[in-house]
């Protein structure tokens, strides 16, 4: 259905069509997102204004240094991998994040792929409606669960299993637990996505083969799986890599992700090279991570 | 169908309406701290003056200083302390409103009719002024009395090791910990930067958390035992643990105050400063006291003031305490940086 | 693999043959949507708590939404929450339906690149692109609080909005489109006969997922925000690092409340005739 243009007016009049209704996306996008990310790559090669700011008439690769050295109180370099650590944390509470919605979401998939048309509607609903639900709230909600006093110790006290409140809130664990919770409907989705198109027949079929469920699982359903596997996995990775209000509020400040970081240069640090330079750190992982998607998925396109 | 687009229509039009009318009407945006002024004094503004406030809250101000130098952001009042102030002073930040002829300034006492940062107060308002120390429970510490030393903040007990709460205020943090190891807090010297750096690192593992929020109801709930805290908070949690005791540290306890100031480009200046000097009137000071348990530095606020503030150390500090005060310093820029630098490294 | 492991062990005990039974799948869903739904009957269940203390139960009480709603700071948060979604979904729509329109049934240079630029701000982290957005408005000069995070809300707001339109214009007919354009005089008269009415269930969803997105949106609204543009999210974060409280519990469980609503509406209104489903 492409349009083919042959004379030159014409083509002029499609390229006037495609610049009044493209045009507007397009500008308002490049106005206000592309030109702002560039803006960020020249404010990193600068120097940090102490009291703010920017120092307009410096280059400067301070801000890139500063993601493996330090710069001591008397102005020495030494090494410092707090920066560092804050980044590998991050890939690793994502990385975690992702296997714990697979561990959890390739089950509940498998689950709702099997069940009757009417039933299948009101799990995906069901699935989305978390999802829907503002992410401070549903934050919020698990501090009230995790907290000193919250609901879960409360019960645990109240059993007597154990006598004093465990410390569940303002660490890696309440962040991992609140990342996963916010991000495993877009692992179930589109692993149930896959599954639903899987012929039931196939599955009959191995087992009159007298495959045991543990190989036709493997040989039949995970293959099928897998593009939605994969697909899920990205979803889940590359928001949790740049989360903020979940480490914010669950982390109680003390367990930082890139995001928290970036965010910080722009508050009390106020150092925004820095911040410029660690967001392009955060957004060159996202790109790797994409990237491998990207490799990852297209073969299996092309099988099928 | 067409129903759907009248619908699309009526809602642009509804939006064009409620953002004609929100600019049409005289407004102030007061940018504050979170529960640092009263709702009722807003209403009494409003009803005298016909002039519709809005407030937006930051949560420290770092923030807020972020905020302003990230262009300014459309706020007319702001609440900054004397180290924000004279950082916006020197950037140009805020407008001088000439607060010192100002009909209601004769109101102001002696002592806060200048300020180091802004000598002649042509920039600000005296504010709330009070002390920073910290807050005990003594059903939580062992033997339920703890020293009036900084050391029970910063080199904790093992048993209120992970049950203190720090201030995440950098000014406040960075002072205490100069007073605790006999420094001078305008140091320009990075070997005593580093002494600070080393304590507060020192201690870091053993704070639950820094917050400047809910330092109130941290300790009216019991999740921790000893936190640092401004004593008008102080003050308020002893409204549910009457027996909560605050401390003014012997080395030594920092002596602030709040101001009120106008951005340089706030958006409706006249009407700032007339908010400015109505909050120089007694009675408002008053008001404001009274909920956020601080002092005023207005004259004849006195008779309008709840009895429980004045009954209540933490608030009315007792006599032989005064020693211990330490004021506002005004410390170079590279004494400055140095403390940046110690915060940034802290909080990274 | 984990998987495996977990699902092994009863395997043996089922009948084989069954496609649809899979042993401890059941369970895991079970836990699953416990997992899902416990924090959220928790949060509803304590806003109707008497007690200040959130997690000590002391009786059945509803002054906490009655406080909620005569909470003024609270109204005046959810009316800007309100005007700012209602200005991003709409702009945020308008610029989208043409895109899509045009995108969808032309093929030009650099079109997989315009596709890229489309979806940018679904791939961007949005920590990344709120402070970018914040440098660009500082340096411009542009800080007027409420004008600004319309601006940002509308530019992220443009590939949820897309994506519906997008999917249902996929579903139709081009020849139907071609013949519109035969039968009137003008391609604008064809579009709002034809078209529009065409793709309305793939733009309303559209709409509506702009509008959700823009109204739940913390992150953006922190950074780029300035006097006024104080959103009911932005309150809550406010709410919720002074410490928990019944109140918030209330006004949480009514934010819950309409998003179910409006998710609802989205589907019922999507599902009309258009079978499209975007994912």
């Amino acid at each position: 259905m492409a349009v083919t243009e042959n004379s030159v007016g014409q083509r002029r009049a499609a390229w006037r069509a495609r610049a009044f209704l493209i045009g507007p996306a397009a500008l308002a996008i490049g106005v206000f997102m592309v030109v702002p990310l560039l803006l960020m790559a020249w404010i990193s090669i600068h120097e940090r204004d102490f009291s703010g700011s920017v120092v307009w008439d410096s280059y400067s690769p301070e801000a890139y240094l500063r993601f493996i050295f330090e710069r001591n109180l008397d102005d020495s370099l030494s090494w410092n991998f707090d920066y560092l650590s804050i980044i590998l944390r991050s890939v690793w509470l994502s990385a975690i994040t992702t296997a714990l919605s697979l561990l959890v979401g390739f089950p509940t998939a498998l689950f709702m792929a099997t069940r009757s048309e009417k039933w299948r509607a009101i799990l995906v609903f069901l699935v989305t409606i978390p999802f829907w639900t503002n992410l401070l709230v549903r934050n919020y909600a698990w501090i009230l669960l995790l907290r000193d006093h919250g609901t879960i110790n409360s019960f645990l006290l109240w059993t007597g299993i154990i006598g004093e409140p465990l410390p569940l809130l303002h660490n890696g664990f309440a962040v991992s637990v609140g990342l996963t919770y916010s991000f495993l409907p877009f692992m179930v989705l589109p692993i149930y996505a896959s599954l639903e198109k899987l012929d039931p027949r196939l599955i009959e079929a191995s087992f009159d083969l007298y495959a045991n469920r543990v190989r036709t699982l493997w040989h039949i359903v995970l293959p099928a799986a897998k593009p939605g596997i994969i697909a899920g996995s990205i979803l889940v990775f590359v928001p949790c890599l740049g989360s903020y209000v979940t480490p914010e509020l669950l982390g109680g400040g003390k367990t930082m992700m890139i995001g928290n970081l970036i965010g910080l240069q722009f508050g009390a640090a106020r150092n925004w090279p820095f911040g410029a330079a660690l967001g392009f750190a955060l957004l060159s992982l996202v790109l790797i991570a994409m990237t491998i998607y990207a490799l990852k998925a297209r073969p299996k396109a092309g099988s099928q | 169908m067409k129903k759907m687009s009248h619908i699309l229509g009526g809602l642009a039009l509804s939006v064009g309406l409620t953002l004609g009318g929100a600019a049409s009407a005289q407004e102030l945006h007061l940018y504050n701290w979170s529960n640092y002024f009263p709702p009722d004094l807003l209403k009494k503004y409003e009803a005298e003056t016909g002039v519709k406030v809005t407030i937006d809250n930051y949560a420290s101000e770092e923030d807020l200083l972020a905020k302003l130098q990230a262009g300014g952001g459309g706020y007319d009042v702001i609440f900054p302390g004397p180290t924000t102030l004279g950082t916006m002073i020197e950037k140009g930040l805020v407008a001088n409103i000439g607060v010192n002829k100002m009909e209601n300034f004769g109101n102001v006492l002696p002592p806060f009719q200048t300020l180091s940062v802004d000598a002649d107060r042509s920039y600000s308002a005296p504010y709330m002024w009070g002390t920073t120390g910290f807050t005990y429970d003594p059903a939580m510490v062992p033997g339920g009395e703890l020293e009036q030393s900084w050391k029970e903040l910063f080199e904790p007990r093992d048993e209120l090791k992970g049950n203190i709460a720090m201030l995440n205020e950098m000014s406040d943090v960075w002072n205490a910990a100069a007073y605790y190891l006999g420094v001078d807090k305008c140091t320009e010297d990075s070997g005593e930067a580093q002494k600070i750096l080393d304590l507060l690192m020192a201690q870091k593992p053993h704070v639950k958390v820094y917050s400047n929020d809910g330092t109130i109801d941290r300790m009216s709930a019991g999740e921790v035992a000893v936190h640092m805290q401004w004593n008008g908070a102080a003050h308020r949690v002893k409204k549910n643990k009457p027996d909560a005791v605050y401390v003014y540290p012997k080395e030594g306890v920092t002596f602030w105050t709040d101001t009120l100031a106008v951005p340089a480009n706030a958006p409706n200046m006249d009407a700032a400063k007339a908010f400015v000097n109505w909050m120089m009137d007694p009675e408002n000071a008053a008001i404001a006291s009274n909920y956020t348990g601080y002092s005023n530095a207005i004259r004849g606020s006195g008779e309008f003031l709840d009895a429980s503030l004045s009954s209540d150390p933490a608030v009315n500090m007792p006599e032989e305490y005064g020693e211990r005060l330490s004021g506002f310093k005004q410390c170079s820029p590279a004494s400055k940086q140095l403390r940046e630098r110690v915060w940034t490294k802290l909080k990274s | 693999m984990t998987v495996r492991s977990l699902i092994s062990s009863p395997i043996r005990r089922a009948a084989p043959g069954d496609a649809k039974h899979w042993p401890g799948v059941a369970f895991m869903a079970v836990l699953f949507f416990a997992y899902v739904y416990l924090p959220i009957v928790v949060l509803i269940a304590l806003s109707f708590n008497a007690n200040e203390l959130v997690t000590i139960w002391s009786g059945f009480s509803i002054d906490w939404y009655v406080k909620a709603l005569q909470n003024e700071e609270m109204l005046r948060a959810a009316k800007n929450s309100l005007i700012i979604a209602v200005v991003a979904a709409t702009a945020s729509t308008a610029l989208a339906t043409l895109a899509a329109v045009r995108m969808a049934r032309d093929r030009f240079v650099g079109q997989s690149a315009m596709n890229v630029m489309i979806a940018l701000p679904l791939t961007v982290p949005e920590i990344v692109t709120a402070v970018a957005t914040l440098m660009f408005f500082a340096m411009v000069g542009i800080t007027q609080g409420l004008i600004t995070v319309m601006i940002a809300h509308t530019v992220f707001c443009i590939p949820f909005a897309y994506l519906p339109i997008r999917a249902r214009l996929e579903g139709l007919d081009p020849k139907l489109i071609e013949a519109a354009g035969d039968l009137y005089a003008t391609p604008g008269k064809a579009f709002r006969k034809v078209t529009l009415p065409l793709i309305m269930p793939g733009i309303i969803s559209g709409a509506v997922l702009a509008f959700i997105i823009s109204l739940d949106d913390f992150v953006t609204t922190f950074f780029v925000g300035g006097a006024g543009s104080t959103t009911l999210p932005i309150y809550i974060f406010g709410l919720i690092r002074v410490g928990v409280s019944p109140e918030v519990n209330a006004i949480s469980s009514i934010m819950l409340l309409v998003s179910v609503a409006l998710v609802s509406l989205s589907l019922l209104l999507g599902r009309g005739r258009g079978q499209t489903q975007h994912r």
